[in-house]
């Protein structure tokens, strides 16, 4: 489904990724592991449009198709979805509106009829009991005024409603306490269908306790350096990233 | 000099022909303020931009151009020609002027039967000259200031609203000020007295259209009392021909424990000051100043608040936005003055500024001036570009740019617009700034 091919990419002059290889086939939950400043967040914001960054060599596909030639809104519409590790405050735009926006664009671009007032609050409504987010998040401003944990919820909430096939999570749990952070696993693990694909880019190893992935890979200044199953995102968790830094090195001098 | 010697004697000997056409009228009590006023502006002249008020502002546009008054010509408008401008509820209360003219064909004054007085000025010049005498000329003060000095001297048409003590007007009042196209430019000096005696309530609708995109000069002042514990709502919509002029004053005089609004929305005109003046006279007085000016091509919108606390426990609050496109001119002046009694004053003031181009330009500035020593007051300004991490943000749910772009203009003029709490002026405004946006078509798919 996505099949990342020696990508490199700068802000400014600076080289953040450096030759990055990854393939995720669907149905897989793959997370992303690094300390900081290693480009997971980079690579996040990189697949979903992110037009700061400037792509100097390899190339994205999804589907077979090339990636990075579309504009953030036809991801969007193809059916990627970042949640963002920062979601942005916007004074003045509703949430409902937002989300009948969002979800009417996405429709349109899969052929499906655009939903109503009615049919969109029903639908919308529904997500978001399951979710157990405060249904009065719809008359308030796109996460304006919003604290952490309740922004991270209303990601995973557009998340749910946009239904993407390609979900990207860049770092949904830091900053989380336990309960917050299991309705957001909830909220993932409901997602998690045969059609579908997840990323989940951490820090932490917590999350993965309960969004339990198929492959974890560590991202190391700008290349992803080793890759394994679930276990060895408990090894990061207990040793620290400064083994794989060790072997990384030899690797590269050997 | 000599230029400026002219434009004075332009108004002068306009002056002297109109207080001939007048002589008779009944009127004669005004005629002492009238020629003090004028003779304040023969003093004082148009001001420029060394004086600190205006400093943004170079009036010479309209100090250039022999405004003629635009007298009793008579023009007469179907109600089909202004139902577009207007958006009135079926129980709405409108008094229509065309170019300054109150227009009874069009216009649907309250019944007379209850007690509360919505006419023309003219008409009550005529009914209601103990309520006028009482309070007409004493608030808005020509003394400083050239264009009130002006209205002052001209006035002759306008809207009087009177609501008498008790009474709860729920439906607005709308003042709907036509302008049309004339043989030469002209200058109207619409003059507004709202009256609220003790424990009433009323919406106020000041609305400024132009049918021709047309010079004209449209110099306003509005005078309202509000008394004791009573709540006023002022909306100003200022929607003036691209090459207009517009200088409205509106002047507030609060009684104890009144409450008001003052809401304005500029989109119009040439070359726009609006100047809002409240004087919390009475203890207790809470204001709330809200205003959303919104530029494009060349257009000059001058906002001078002054807020004067002058008794112990009030409040005021001051929002104002701007939004700034190509090679507009944006001004917000803050001026809060606490005077030595009013103690407890509570004063905030807030102006947040987007600049959509390269050469538009705002110019904000705050003025506190306390002489009491147990007062709150705060004022912050922004300026800012659009926020490129919002439009991703917006982007990446699968919203095409210029839609994103559009949803967030229209969301950082919402903000203004929400504070205003009649439903029907919201909506009706809501859409015009949806209107006012290049990309306000993708709004309406999108809302």
């Amino acid at each position: 489904m996505l099949e990342i091919k020696n990508l490199h990419v700068q802000a400014g002059n600076h080289e953040i990724l450096k030759g990055v290889d990854l393939k995720v086939n669907v149905g897989e939950v793959h997370s992303i592991m690094g300390p900081n400043g290693s480009g997971k967040s980079t690579l996040a914001q990189v697949l979903a449009g992110r037009e700061t960054y400037r792509v100097t060599e390899g190339e994205v596909l999804y589907d077979g198709k090339n990636l990075l030639e579309m504009a953030p809104e036809e991801r969007a519409c193809e059916g990627v979805f970042m949640a963002f590790q920062y979601p942005v405050e916007i004074p003045g735009v509703g949430s409902a509106q937002f989300l009948k926006a969002a979800l009417n664009a996405i429709r349109k671009r899969r052929g499906l009829e655009e939903l109503d007032a009615m049919e969109f609050l029903t639908l919308v409504k529904q997500k978001i009991k399951s979710l157990g987010v405060d249904e009065k998040l719809l008359h308030r401003s796109v996460n304006e005024g919003f604290s952490g944990g309740e922004k991270k919820r209303n990601e995973i909430f557009q998340m749910a409603l946009l239904e993407p096939r390609l979900c990207i999570m860049d770092e949904t749990d830091s900053g989380l306490d336990i309960d917050a952070l299991k309705i957001v696993a909830n909220g993932v693990n409901a997602l998690r269908t045969p059609e579908r694909a997840i990323v989940v880019i951490t820090h932490y190893q917590r999350l993965l306790n309960y969004v339990v992935p198929d492959y974890v890979h560590v991202l190391l200044d700008g290349r992803i350096v080793k890759s394994g199953g679930k276990e060895l995102a408990l090894e990061l968790e207990e040793k620290g990233y400064a083994w794989v830094e060790e072997e990384a090195r030899a690797a590269a001098q050997a | 000099m000599i230029a400026v010697t002219q434009e004075r004697d332009h108004y002068l000997e306009s002056f002297a022909r109109f207080e001939k056409a007048t002589a008779g009228n009944g009127q004669e009590w005004l005629r002492p303020v009238r020629r003090a006023a004028i003779a304040r502006f023969a003093e004082l002249g148009f001001p420029t931009t060394r004086d600190e008020d205006w400093r943004f502002t170079n009036v010479a546009p309209i100090a250039q151009i022999s405004f003629q008054l635009a007298g009793d010509a008579h023009i007469e408008l179907a109600p089909r020609d202004i139902e577009q401008l207007t958006f009135p509820g079926p129980r709405d209360i409108q008094l229509v002027f065309v170019n300054g003219r109150y227009a009874p064909t069009l216009s649907s004054p309250a019944s007379p039967s209850d007690g509360l007085s919505v006419r023309s000025l003219a008409q009550a010049f005529r009914d209601d000259r103990d309520v006028l005498e009482q309070h007409l000329t004493r608030y808005a003060g020509y003394h400083q200031d050239a264009f009130s000095a002006l209205n002052t001297a001209f006035m002759e048409d306008g809207a009087f609203i009177h609501v008498p003590r008790g009474r709860v007007v729920e439906e607005p009042i709308r003042l709907l000020y036509v302008s049309t196209a004339t043989d030469a430019p002209i200058v109207t000096h619409p003059r507004n007295l709202i009256v609220l005696d003790e424990d009433s309530q009323a919406v106020i609708v000041e609305d400024y259209v132009s049918l021709d995109a047309d010079v004209y000069f449209s110099n306003v002042v509005t005078e309202a009392v509000v008394g004791q514990n009573s709540v006023l709502s002022h909306y100003l919509i200022e929607q003036e021909s691209k090459q207009a002029f517009n200088v409205s004053t509106l002047r507030v005089e609060q009684g104890r424990s009144s409450s008001v609004a003052s809401h304005t929305v500029l989109l119009g005109g040439a070359l726009v000051r609006n100047n809002v003046h409240p004087v919390l006279a009475g203890e207790g007085g809470t204001c709330l100043i809200n205003g959303l000016f919104m530029g494009t091509g060349r257009q000059h919108m001058d906002n001078f608040m002054l807020v004067e606390h002058a008794s112990p426990h009030c409040d005021s609050r001051q929002f104002y936005q701007g939004i700034l496109d190509e090679q507009s001119h944006g001004i917000f002046s803050g001026r809060i003055i606490v005077h030595k009694d009013a103690q407890k004053t509570d004063a905030k003031q807030t102006n947040n500024n987007l600049l959509l181009s390269q050469e538009a330009q705002i110019d904000t500035k705050p003025q506190l001036e306390i002489y009491a020593d147990d007062v709150k007051c705060t004022h912050g300004a922004t300026i800012g570009q659009i926020d490129e991490d919002a439009i991703f943000y917006l982007c990446s749910r699968g919203i095409v740019k210029d839609a994103a772009r559009a949803l967030l203009l229209f969301g950082f003029a919402n903000e203004s617009l929400e504070r205003m709490k009649v439903e029907s002026i919201r909506k009706h405004l809501q859409a015009l700034v949806a209107q006012w946006l290049p990309e306000g078509k993708l709004l309406e798919e999108v809302r």
